[in-house]
This record gives C-alpha cells, structure tokens and sequence, in this order.
C-alpha cells in the first residue's frame, strides 16, 4: 500500500479551517519563522478516509479475530465503554487545578476517586493514585513510593537492591533499573514458582523491593507467597505486585491480604479497556497505609461534605509522574466496565479465565510440551520443543496460525521457556471459538511432523510475507525522507 | 599465527608482541543470529580482565562483550560500524573488534585453550 | 446472569469443559491459593446493565459544568477535531489491536505509525522519531535519561519556563538516581541566558527548555543550541505542535531532541488523558531511543512491509539495562495525531497556526485596554501570552469562573512574587464575541 505521502497532490486539503473573524496580526519576526510548511500530506477527506479505512483491515484485532496472545489479557472490549469515556471528552484538566476550580469537575473528579475505591477493594489495598499511565510507569512509580518509603526512614544509602524472578516480564527489572535500583535475579524452580532457597539466599537487608506477579507469567499461582512476604518483610523489604495478571484472581484472593505493599493494575487489561494497537493503557497503584504519605500530587481526597478536592501540599510526596491525572479516558471505561460487571460478574471473569486456559492446556498437552504441568490460572505456557525436532519453531506456529485466521499467542516470553508458546484465551471467549482455534494448532503440531515446510512458508495469506527484520534493524529507515 | 585463547562468554583473544586481538567465537556469531550492531570502545579505554569492553545486538538478543584479558585499547576494528555482518561471516578473523595492550600476559592462565573451548562448547 | 454476554458458557458446556479438565468444580481450579489466603471481603456493588452503567456515568458527568468558556492551557490546548479522527482512529481493528508484535497482520499499525513518525520528523526537523510515549511531561523525562546515557553526565540544567507539571515529573523520574538538577529562574519570562552560560561545562549533560514557554514567549535557542554543543551537551527542547505550523523548528535551531504532548493534535482534552508523547531526535542518537520505533523492511518477495526494530533496546530484551522501562505506549493517540495532520494538511497546519496567533493577539491588544493591565513584552507570543492585573490573579480567576468563563491559569502557585500574573490561551475555537465577553467580565472583575 502507499504511504500517505505518496498519495499528496500539492494545494489538497482534507478539512476546511472556519474564516477569522478578527484582524490579522503582524507577522513574527524571521528569525521565529520556519523557513518552509512541514512537508504534511495532502489529500482530500474521502482519499484519507480510504487510507485509513484500508490500513485497518492489514490488521487483526480482537473484534476480527480470537487474540490468545499471552500476559496481554486481550478480552472483548464492551462498546458501552466507548460511549461512557465520550461523555467526558470536552473537560480541560487545568479547570481542577484553578483556584475555586474543583467545584467544577466534581463529576470527574468523584470518578477518580470513587474508581481508586473500588480498585482498593478489589486488590486489598488501602489507597490509589490513578496517575500512572501504563503498567510499566505504575511499576515505575511503585517502586520510587517504596524508595520514599526507605529514605524517610533514613535507609536511602542501604537499601540498593530489587528482587525479581527470571520469570518476570522485562518492564519489572527495566522498572527497577530507572527506578535506581540494582536488580537481583532469582532463578525459578522445575516446579514453575521462584525457587525459595535461592530467593532466601538472595535476601538481605540492602534489598528495598520484591517485585513478583501472582499468578506469575507461567500461569502459576505461588502457594508460598505468603512466606516469601514474611522474609521480605523481614528485611524491610517491600513486596511489589505487578498487576498484569489479575484477571485471574478477581474476588479470589487479594495481593493485599498476601503481603503486598504495592500494585499496579492494568486497566488495559483486566477492566477490559482496549488496547488501541500499542495503547492507551493506564496503570493505577495501590499503596498500603504505611505508603499512602508518598503518594504522588495532588492527591484526591473527599471533605466531610462530600465534595472531592485536591490535596497538593504534602512534602513527602514523590511528586508527579503525569502532566495531570493519568489516562482518564481510560479510567472512564474502566469504571463503567466494574460497575457493569458488578462484583458477581468480575468473579466470573476469573472463573471463565481460568477455566478457559485449563480447557485449551488440557486439550493441546498431548501435542506440545507443557513444561510445568499443573493446574494454571488463566494461561498457560507451551514449548514447542517437540516441534523443534522437525525444525519447526515457535513462530513458525505463529506464522501458520495467522494463515488461519488466529492472532497467534505469545511466543519466546517468558525468557525461562525454550520455544514458549503463552496462550491467554480470556473469559470472553466461547467455547466453540476454543474449539475451533485448539483444532487449528492441533493442525499445527501434526504438520510439524508430516510438513513442516507448510509452517515455515507461512504466512501466504497476509498483504506481506515474514519480513526482513535484519534489514530493518541495519538500514534504519524509520522515516519516509522525501 | 598466534594461538587463539577462549573464555566461557564465548570472547577470543590472539596474542602477538604484547597486543591482544579480540573477538567473539564463530559459535557465538551462530547463536546471536544476524548482527546489527558492534559496540565499539573508544580507543584509550582500559579494561579489566572479564570486565564489559564491548556490545552486540541482533535482531532479538543483546549482549555485553567481556574482555578475555586485562589492557588497554589501542585500535578498534571501524569496518563494524557499517558493516556489523562481517562478525557472521567471520568470527574469528575480519569480524575481529579490539585490539588491546595487554597489561599482564599471565591472566591467561584463566582462559581456554581452541582444544578446551572446543570441548567446553559440547557439554552446552 | 446479567452478565453472561461478557462470559458466554452456558452451565452444559462448562460441564463439559471441566470434564475435559478432569476436575469436578471450577472452583477447584484454585486450589493452589490456600484457604487461608482466600478473599475474606469483596464489596463492590451488583453488576448492571449497560444502559443503567451509561444513565451512571451520564450522571456523574453532569456533576462537571459543561458550559465554561476556556482560556486555559497549560500544556493541554482545545483544538478543532475533524470528523475523521474519530471515525477512522474508531475503527476496531485499530482500536481492538494490541502492539504489533506480529508484524504480518499488524501492517496496519505499524504503516500507520512509520507515517506518523515522518509527520513527527517533517513537523519538528528531526531525524528519528519513536512510535510515541505516554505524555509530554514523561517525554521531558525520557529525554533527559537519554541524555544521561549518551554524555555519560549527570548535571541537567532546566529552564524554569518549562512547564512546571513537567518540570515535576522530570524531578520525580530522577528522584531516586543521582542526578543533579539545575533550575533556573525565568527573566521577564524567558530563558535567563547570563544565568545559563555560567552554568555550562563539561559537567552538564542536557539543557532543556520549552518553546513557545509556559508564558506564552517564544524565543529562538539557535545560539544556546552552539553554546550547549561546545561543552558536548545536549540541547532538549520541549515544543507545542500547533505551533510549528509556524514557528522555527528545533531542528533549524540545532536541538538534539524534540519532546512534546500531542494532545493538540487531534486529541480530545479528556480531563487530561489520553494523548502521547513524541521524541524526535537526530540520527545519532537513535539507539539510546527510548519506546517503540517502526523501521521500513521488504519480504522475501521484495514487497514493502514495516517492523518493530532496534528491539534490542527495549525492556524485553535488555531488561534491567534497557534504554526504558516503556511498553504500553500512547499508539492510538499517536494514530489519532497523524490523522488529523494528514487532514489538515501542509497549509492547513500554515492557517490553523495562523489562526490561533491572530485570535490571541486581538485578545491581547484588547485586554490591553483595560485600564491596569498590562501585557508582558519581553518576546514575541503565539497564542497563550501574560499579563499582569492590578490585582492577585487568583480571586480574579475565581470571580471568572462563576460567570462560565476560564479566564487563564494564575502564575502564582508556580512563580513566586507572580500573584498578579495570568496566562491566557487563545485557540482558533475562541470566537471573537467570546473573547470580547472575557475582556468586559475581566473589566467588571478588576472593578470589584
Ligand atoms: C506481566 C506484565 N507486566 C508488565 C507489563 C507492562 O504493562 P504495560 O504494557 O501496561 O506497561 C506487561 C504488559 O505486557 C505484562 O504482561
């Protein structure tokens, strides 16, 4: 397809500017000016509408096709949601932040607060700051309130150390790292949960943070989170949990009753906010009490009278980590999303998760490698080892699956699994579509055997075959010159 | 030509006159896949013995280059700045990357000889 | 059941499924969280349906005034949103889609956003450009981490007309490494160039600054851009996109990376979020990029196709040693910014920034009028520019607001010693009769 630049007719226009109705001024002085237009497209409206319109479909996407990719939660996005965060487009931020100006945005305001409440509860946690605007800048600021947390008790200098499983997604270390901190990794155990002995002999006093997910990224809950809370704690560390796979365990269990200190949750994710193709997401924190005078400013808080406020002088705070008050957009989505669901339904969405994921893992163990084969949560992680002894690999599977019409699920993440194949089917999905797509790579794992050429020819369906990703690594063509 | 020394990363060294050539091995070059990229030191840098001295990236991996033995770098091989494939096509001879001084010749008693890294590369 | 459309098994095919399992309940599914685990409360209210959640949420947003006329910016700008972004940036298999991983059936996504970082470059000067971070204050911050990591220093020095939200998330990114941040003080509202020159050495990895700044004053950093670079440091400039429609680009004046909010473009204001952030820097500094960046590649047929490349920078492959923490980013805002710089087009940007200086140079020149106001006048504005009031700006402001007018945003929580001081914004959306409304209520206001 052409680039948009490609299709630029000089003069074209795709949207008429309203006449001025007030004097020109004097122009600026040269030397302020740019010395040509920004070389822009010009295209009329309906060729921009065609653009885009045919972009689009190079895509799949949840509401075209089953996206199974693992640790990204891809469930159905409810089209009510959109209709909830259009109600709010027209509100500028800065009217919170004039004087006399909250009285103003109560409707907004009350929003955050009341989603940061309902947040609370469901993670067990005691307050949110809904700043944050993905899960990796949640992880982010999680770990600079932990920091606060230890200099104000005069242990900046000795606390120098994050602890994360070798199963953890990269954002966790790379969080850690921008943070301040030095990672220490711990290997996991053939029984799929961060090896206790080695954790414990990772443990001192210089560590400041645990960071984990629980469920971790193979689908495993830990049964002795617990006890890994207690040691941590026992070093003064705190217990960071990375919410990317709370969908699993919605009115289950709380990461605050377990000894976590911190979360973030991943709107995008788990209270079904799309995804966007890359994003908007946004990555609320939960903080215990002991956490809440750290949190970033300003703060919402609700007076006696009910009326919400903005609290912006607390000088322990660790400041700002957004312009305003996070992605709101999203967050709009994600209240109507709980408040639609309601507490039975977000129990049912972890119940269907994880039934989902045992469904799929027991169908397919037969025909790939389950490396740790126990009951998941909801994903559940496959190598494709078997495969490989025909030459097949992972994302050769991926590229056969797509031939089929299926997103393919997450492959080489997590690093700790050769070949790994992660599928997260979510609740939203029924069983005929489960069906359907565990006959497919059913399809896929006999043809490794008998033609493996078929998986390592595909993709033949799309608008482009496997592209050469060396090329683009080496050239570096990341921008039309022209 | 000068015996090839290995470390357990998978770096090589040639030592002639005092000077260490250095590089990564051919199976190194293997498992990293397409490289995109070297990492070069400035010349002046002094490194020591399994100390970072270089990187390299493919398409889906990166890597730290440790220095097989204590020095200082004299020359770094600048026909990698735009043409890093020359590492896949070859290892261990034009995809050479640093030359360095060496400080001190008996580190080398903590490297593998071709004969040893060879044998070192079945038990992986 | 009311919510059996979002988890659609009926009773007979979870029967089913949980044979296949081979266990007896879905409940014993979970069993490896021990029972003493287990949720003890979960409070929240009984689920709805999606007409009642709307009538909720059209409730709540009735609890905001809807009809207050903006002068206000901030870093947040009300702009002219053509109809097609939001019907093209709406289209589900943009939307619906997660970050291109699997770039055959992600060609979409990712033409799209190599298009939209080519609009980036074309619009600041730049070489290179990222598939977008989440805000413009975050990309303040990461583009000071990048400059930490290409000199090897750690001394910042920043302009107090920076934006002080950003300048607050920059201090809270480095809150925890050891970095030093130098502030200085704005003159007359401008950059304090004597200031400035005293401060640089081989010490300082970055300068950063904002153009036009919080005050409204453009200014042109050609020089400062020679002076940074003869002590080998980075010169950072923050910009409002709209602006270039006319103003000097940062890659005319030499700036080494461009940072910015996109909100502007094409974006709704949304109580803040979403919009994106850009980075656009010069070429050489392209692998110390944070983000995603889409790279131009051929198949096996030779048929054009774009990537997700330099991936060996990012988190999941360098980890604790990535260039960032960032993996979610601001893609559909990104898509949305694109769209409306593709509609508006090479001269449209021309007119729309046009537009926007003129509107507010009128209102300028009129609220000059008002007898004890004055404007500030050490540089040149585009459309937000500050006036000082005979009087502190904060009742003024409170006064305005009751009569549905935002009347700017008062300096005095930000500057000390500018209580009388008031930042307006004047976007093309002003109509002459409502900026004629906020210089009368202004007059009564100052009266009182
Ligand atoms: C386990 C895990 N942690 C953290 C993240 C980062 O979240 P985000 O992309 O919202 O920054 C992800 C997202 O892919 C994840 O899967």
């Amino acid at each position: 397809m052409q680039l948009i630049y490609e299709q630029s007719v000089a003069g074209r226009r795709g949207v008429r500017l309203p006449v001025s109705d007030v004097p020109a001024a004097t122009a600026l002085p040269d030397n302020l000016l740019r010395r040509e237009p920004a070389a822009l497209a010009e295209v009329s409206e309906l060729d921009l509408v065609r653009h885009f319109t045919n972009l689009s479909r190079r895509n799949y996407s949840l509401d075209t096709n089953f996206y199974p990719l693992g640790s990204c939660t891809m469930k159905y996005n409810a089209k009510a949601l959109e209709n909830a965060a259009g109600l709010f487009s027209s509100f500028h931020p800065m009217t919170a932040l004039l004087p006399g100006g909250a009285e103003f945005c109560q409707g907004s305001l009350g929003l955050l607060y009341d989603l940061g409440q309902m947040l609370a509860d469901i993670t067990g946690m005691d307050e949110v700051t809904t700043q944050p605007l993905a899960g990796a800048h949640g992880e982010m600021t999680g770990i600079l309130l932990i920091a606060a947390y230890h200099a104000a008790k005069g242990n900046k200098a000795k606390k120098k150390y994050v602890v994360v499983p070798d199963s953890s997604h990269g954002t966790n270390p790379a969080s850690a790292a921008i943070a301040g901190y030095e990672v220490i990794t711990v290997p996991t155990a053939p029984y799929g949960d961060m090896d206790i002995e080695l954790f414990k002999k990772a443990m001192n006093d210089e560590v400041a943070a645990v960071m984990m997910t629980c469920p971790n990224t193979l689908g495993l809950f830990n049964p002795h989170i617990q006890e890994i809370s207690d040691i941590a704690h026992g070093h003064d560390a705190l217990m960071y949990y990375d919410g990317a796979n709370l969908n699993a365990i919605m009115g289950k269990v709380k990461p605050g009753d377990v000894g976590f200190d911190v979360i973030h949750v991943n709107l995008h994710k788990t209270f079904g906010t799309p995804h966007g193709g890359g994003g908007p997401g946004a990555g609320p924190v939960g903080v215990k009490k002991a956490l809440i005078p750290f949190l970033p400013q300003p703060r919402i808080v609700m007076d006696d009278d009910g009326q919400f406020l903005l609290e912006d002088h607390n000088p322990g705070s660790i400041g700002r980590t957004a312009n305003f008050f996070g992605n709101f957009g999203v967050m709009a989505k994600a209240y109507a999303y709980i408040i639609m669901l309601g507490r039975e339904g977000l129990i049912r969405v972890s119940e269907q998760a994880v039934l989902n994921a045992n469904y799929i893992k027991e169908r397919l163990k037969a025909y790939y490698d389950l490396p740790y084969d126990t009951t998941c949560m909801h994903e559940c992680v496959f190598s494709a080892g078997k495969q490989l002894e025909h030459g097949v690999h992972a994302i050769d599977i991926a590229k056969f699956l797509i031939d089929k019409g299926y997103h393919p699920p997450t492959v080489y993440f997590p690093l700790i699994v050769k070949e790994a194949i992660m599928i997260e089917p979510t609740e939203t999905e029924s069983k005929a579509t489960l069906d359907a797509f565990i006959e497919v790579m059913i399809e896929a794992a006999l043809a490794a055997q008998t033609n493996p050429q078929q998986l390592l020819d595909a993709p033949l369906t799309t608008p482009v075959g496997r592209l050469d990703e060396t090329k683009a690594a080496r050239e570096q063509n990341v921008c039309c010159i022209g | 030509m000068a015996e090839m020394f290995f470390t357990k990363e998978h770096e090589w060294v040639k030592v002639k006159e005092g000077i260490g050539a250095i590089g990564i091995s051919d199976h190194a070059a293997h498992e990293l896949g397409d490289i995109t990229f070297v990492e070069l030191p400035k010349i002046g840098k002094t490194v020591k013995q399994f100390e970072v001295l270089a990187a390299i990236e493919s398409v889906k991996a990166a890597s730290d280059i440790f220095s097989p033995l204590s020095g200082t770098v004299v020359k770094i091989n600048q026909a990698l700045e735009d043409a890093p494939e020359i590492v896949n096509e070859s290892a261990e001879d034009a995809g050479w990357m640093v030359w360095i001084e060496i400080t001190d010749e008996s580190e080398l008693k903590n490297l593998m000889t071709q004969e040893q890294y060879s044998d070192y590369l079945k038990t992986l | 059941m009311n919510d059996s459309h979002y988890c659609p098994h009926t009773p007979e095919e979870i029967r089913e499924m949980l044979s296949v399992i081979g266990v007896a309940s879905v409940e014993e599914l979970f069993s490896a969280i021990p029972a003493g685990l287990r949720a003890k409360t979960f409070n929240l209210p009984p689920g709805l349906s999606e007409f009642e959640t709307l009538d909720t949420m059209k409730a709540i947003a009735a609890d905001n005034s809807a009809c207050l006329t903006s002068f206000v910016g901030g870093g947040y700008y009300d702009h002219l949103i053509p109809a097609a972004v939001d019907h093209l940036s709406g289209r589900a298999e943009f939307y619906t889609a997660y970050t291109p991983y699997q770039p055959e059936c992600s060609q979409g996504t990712l033409q799209a956003l190599f298009e939209y970082q080519t609009a980036i470059c074309r619009l600041t000067g730049m070489d290179v450009s990222n598939a977008s971070l989440y805000d413009g204050g975050t990309a303040c911050a990461e583009a000071v981490m990048m400059a930490l990591r290409v000199t090897g220093r750690n001394r910042v020095i920043v302009d107090g007309c920076l934006n002080p939200f950003s300048r607050q998330v920059l201090k809270t990114y480095l809150y925890n490494l050891d970095v030093e941040v130098v502030e200085i003080a704005p003159l007359d509202g401008t950059l304090n160039r004597a200031e400035l020159a005293g401060l640089l050495d081989q010490s300082v990895a970055a300068v950063l600054v904002q153009n036009p700044n919080f005050f409204g004053c453009i200014e042109d950093f050609s020089v400062l851009a020679q002076q940074v670079h003869a002590v080998d440091a980075l010169l950072i400039a923050s910009v409002y996109p709209i602006s270039l429609g006319l103003l000097v680009t940062p890659g005319e004046m030499g700036v080494d990376i461009t940072v910015g909010d996109g909100q502007s473009l094409g974006n709704p204001l949304s109580f803040g979020g979403p919009s994106f952030g850009f980075i656009a820097a010069k070429k050489a500094y392209i692998r110390n990029m944070p983000g995603r960046i889409i790279g131009e590649t051929v198949d096996k047929q030779g048929r054009r196709g774009f990537v997700l490349t330099l991936q060996a920078r990012e988190q999941h492959i360098k980890r604790h040693k990535a260039t960032s923490n960032i993996c979610s980013n601001q893609g559909l805002c990104a898509l949305r910014g694109l769209i409306f710089l593709s509609s508006i087009g090479r001269q449209g940007l021309v007119e729309l920034a046009r537009l926007n200086r003129d509107k507010a140079e009128y209102a300028k020149a009129q609220l000059a009028g008002i007898p004890g106001v004055t404007v500030l006048q050490s540089a040149a504005t585009f459309n937000e520019f500050t006036i000082f009031l005979p009087k502190a700006a904060d009742g003024v402001v409170m006064e305005l607001l009751k009569k549905g007018i935002m009347a700017g945003v008062p300096l005095g929580q930000y500057y000390q010693g500018s209580e009388n001081c008031l930042v307006l914004t004047v976007t093309e959306k002003r109509s002459k009769k409502e900026i004629d409304r906020l210089v009368r209520e202004l007059e009564v206001a100052l009266c009182n």
